[in-house]
């Protein structure tokens, strides 16, 4: 099994006719087949989207609810940029469309404020901004993580980092264990899904044997990652755990890249974080290097 | 983006908040004329940087007996004496670090009759998605001691961004800060305010240190510290006029001319990455094998051969820089993209300190014969491990 996203998941595309957009929809056609059945845009609704080398085409809908009803997909992935991508995402949420994944960096955080507020009122499950996107080796790729490094295994993956979810996917991979879904639920410091909601799903998928989780500096979520991994372990559910903290020479203050990343008022630090992890029984590595390493000693015991 | 208390201060007043009256001043000349304006007899002159602390802080050219970067004045000769031992020199604070900040303005403000003060800030709560006000009775000092020492003392107060502020909200607000009377009517109208500004203008923070309630039981706010949403400056010309960059970093202000995500830290290795999570875990293996980083710099996601080649020139523009790690893993960004950057930086502004680079990802193999073919005196690294190693052996080793 896999999580949220598997060979049947059906993916509309909203700002696929940008340079973007177009790049990586081909890449994700290109890989094992992902179902992306449509592209959305106000302006070009009724006309057809081409990949660069012209083998592959999509239809264009004016909005994600006509492209919704005419391919019933049921996943949203967003590449409009920052300044439009709060009021895709709404777009998404009022359409009803049950998985919305955001790749764009840079989004006002007032605009995510309202954007929380309305995924309070829906059904919807908003994955990202600012994330690379998801990926269920052989299956489907949403976003974009480079599908080359995937291996078909056991290891789930959740990161608020891409190239850090890359690093850790590159060296299970290598190690051999491979992965069931790899999330990147990104670094803005307002955003959709959380570790909690990740973990638990990792928890419940039979396949999942172990999971690697990467946090960074700045807010609590790793804190109450790791309180919720403990509270559930004391009713006997627990699966091997390794993970990493970016951000432990980072000066307080500074906003480091991802919106998120910052250390404020004394909150946020990197070896808070690690300590919470570790008591919870995650086994952090001191180096983004040995992630795979790590998690094959968690495995041998 | 930080803007000084002077303009925060004339923000807020755009929205109705109550604020003192004063005058920003950029020389010693314009102290008097600054304060006949206002109507005394009482003025504080207070230095404008951005860093707190300006009240307890020192200046470095002057005695360590004399007065800090906020003082009180009884007369004009007196604010105008105070703008000469000011202007022009280091002020020293908590937050600036030894290095300090010169002080190229001063505010000159009207005194208040303080009572009692008060501390308020609004920032948005991660744990909820939302607007909150943080809000204490213990205002005026370092509210950092205050989370530490007596953490009941702090309230904080996520607003629903359905509704705004409610009448609910503004009484648990005045309950919290022990309002009653006049200043609890003044709350009534200020709260909203606040929130409204914060809102409207994109504010990541907006703190006033003290809010005070002053003899005649009105709220005045005395401090404020006001930070924007770098992401929202978009929608915000009056906003972006504000921007000092005297305050910042030469580096970091050419790195965010190309839109580069770039921090500049004490050591000296220069880090160029794509991915902020990568490039903060750079600098954390770095430090793991005994060396400091120089800095932070994200490269991001689709950087061309121009976005490149600007980054290996900031860093390599640090002179305390004695080695380089670039260190990509391409997933948007190709490896061969960053190999013909690294190659045009190196033509342009040459090569003086050992050069680390580790490939991996998206057209790795290409990136990889880019560099081996170049001639260029670079060490091939296989993964983040070696490449550390690598650069720390490379700059300990020349040193």
């Amino acid at each position: 099994m896999s999580i949220l996203v598997n060979k049947d998941t059906k993916i509309i595309v909203q700002g696929l006719t940008g340079k973007t957009g177009t790049f990586h929809t081909e890449q994700a056609l290109e890989y094992y087949g992902t179902k992306m059945v449509a592209g959305v845009h106000p302006k070009k609704g009724g006309e057809t989207w081409g990949s660069v080398e012209g083998s592959a085409q999509l239809p264009i809908f004016a909005s994600v609810g006509d492209a919704k009803e005419a391919t019933g997909a049921d996943a949203s992935v967003i590449y409009v940029p920052p300044a439009g991508a709060g009021a895709a995402i709404i777009e998404a949420i009022d359409a009803e469309i049950p998985f919305i994944v955001c790749i764009t960096e840079g989004i006002p955080v007032a605009d995510m404020v309202k954007v929380k507020r309305r995924l309070e009122k829906s059904n919807s499950r908003l994955l990202g901004p600012n994330c690379p996107g998801i990926l269920t080796p052989e299956e489907c790729k949403i976003g974009i993580m480079p599908g080359s490094i995937f291996k078909k295994g056991s290891v789930g993956v959740v990161s608020r980092s891409g190239t850090l979810t890359y690093e850790a996917v590159f060296q299970t991979s290598n190690a051999g264990l491979g992965q069931t879904t790899a999330v990147g639920i990104g670094g803005d410091p307002v955003k959709g899904t959380e570790f909690i909601d990740v973990l638990e799903m990792f928890l419940a998928d039979d396949e999942t044997q172990s999971i690697i989780m990467i946090g960074e500096i700045g807010g609590s979520a790793e804190e109450e990652a790791a309180q919720f991994i403990k509270d559930e372990a004391k009713k006997g559910r627990s699966k091997p755990m390794a993970g990493f903290i970016a951000g432990r020479t980072a000066p307080p203050g500074r906003t480091m890249g991802h919106a998120g990343a910052v250390i404020s008022g004394g909150k946020g630090g990197a070896e808070d974080k690690i300590a919470a992890m570790e008591d919870a029984g995650i086994k952090v590595s001191p180096s983004p290097a040995k992630l795979g390493e790590t998690l094959l000693e968690v495995l041998k015991g | 983006m930080n803007i000084h208390e002077y303009q925060a201060k004339a923000v807020l007043k755009e929205f109705g908040a109550p604020v003192a009256e004063g005058v920003a001043i950029f020389s010693a000349d314009e102290a008097e004329a600054a304060a006949k304006s206002l109507p005394g007899p009482l003025w504080v002159v207070k230095s404008q940087i951005h860093a707190g602390g300006r009240g307890k802080g020192k200046f470095k050219e002057l005695p360590a007996d004399a007065k800090g970067g906020v003082r009180l004045a009884f007369s004009l000769d007196e604010v105008t004496a105070h703008a000469k031992e000011m202007l022009g020199n280091t002020l020293v604070t908590k937050q600036t670090g030894d290095a300090g900040k010169v002080v190229n303005r001063l505010y000159i403000e009207d005194g208040a009759d303080i009572e009692r003060e008060l501390y308020l800030s609004i920032l948005v709560d991660r744990t909820v998605g939302r607007p909150a006000f943080v809000v204490s009775t213990e205002g005026g000092m370092d509210i950092e001691a205050v989370a530490e020492e007596t953490p009941e003392k702090i309230i904080t107060l996520p607003i629903d961004p359905d509704t705004g502020v409610t009448d609910d909200d503004v009484a648990k607000l005045c309950d919290a800060l022990e309002l009653d009377g006049v200043a609890r009517e003044d709350g009534k109208t200020l709260f909203p305010i606040l929130h409204k500004a914060f809102v409207e203008k994109d504010m990541a923070l907006l703190e006033v240190n003290p809010l005070i309630v002053m003899k005649d039981g009105r709220l005045r706010v005395l401090d404020a510290k006001v930070s924007f949403d770098g992401n929202a400056l978009f929608r915000h010309d009056d906003i972006m006029a504000l921007r000092d960059e005297t305050e910042e970093d030469a580096k970091e202000i050419e790195a965010s001319k190309y839109d580069l995500a770039y921090v500049a830290l004490d050591g000296d290795i220069g880090c160029m990455v794509n991915g902020a999570g990568l490039a903060m875990a750079t600098m954390d293996i770095i430090k793991l094998y005994g060396a400091e980083p120089a800095n932070f710099l994200d490269v991001g996601g689709g950087a061309s051969k121009e976005k490149v080649t600007a980054a290996f020139k900031i860093i390599t523009s640090d002179p305390n820089v004695k080695g380089i790690l670039v260190n990509i893993f391409g997933g948007i960004m190709r490896c061969d993209v960053i190999a013909e950057g690294v190659i045009a930086a190196v033509q342009e502004v040459g090569l003086q300190v050992p050069l680390v680079v580790r490939l991996e990802g998206t057209n790795v193999e290409l990136g990889k014969k880019i560099i081996n073919e170049s001639g260029l005196n670079v060490i091939a690294a296989d993964d983040l491990d070696d490449a550390a190693q690598k650069i720390v052996k490379a700059v300990k080793g020349g040193a």
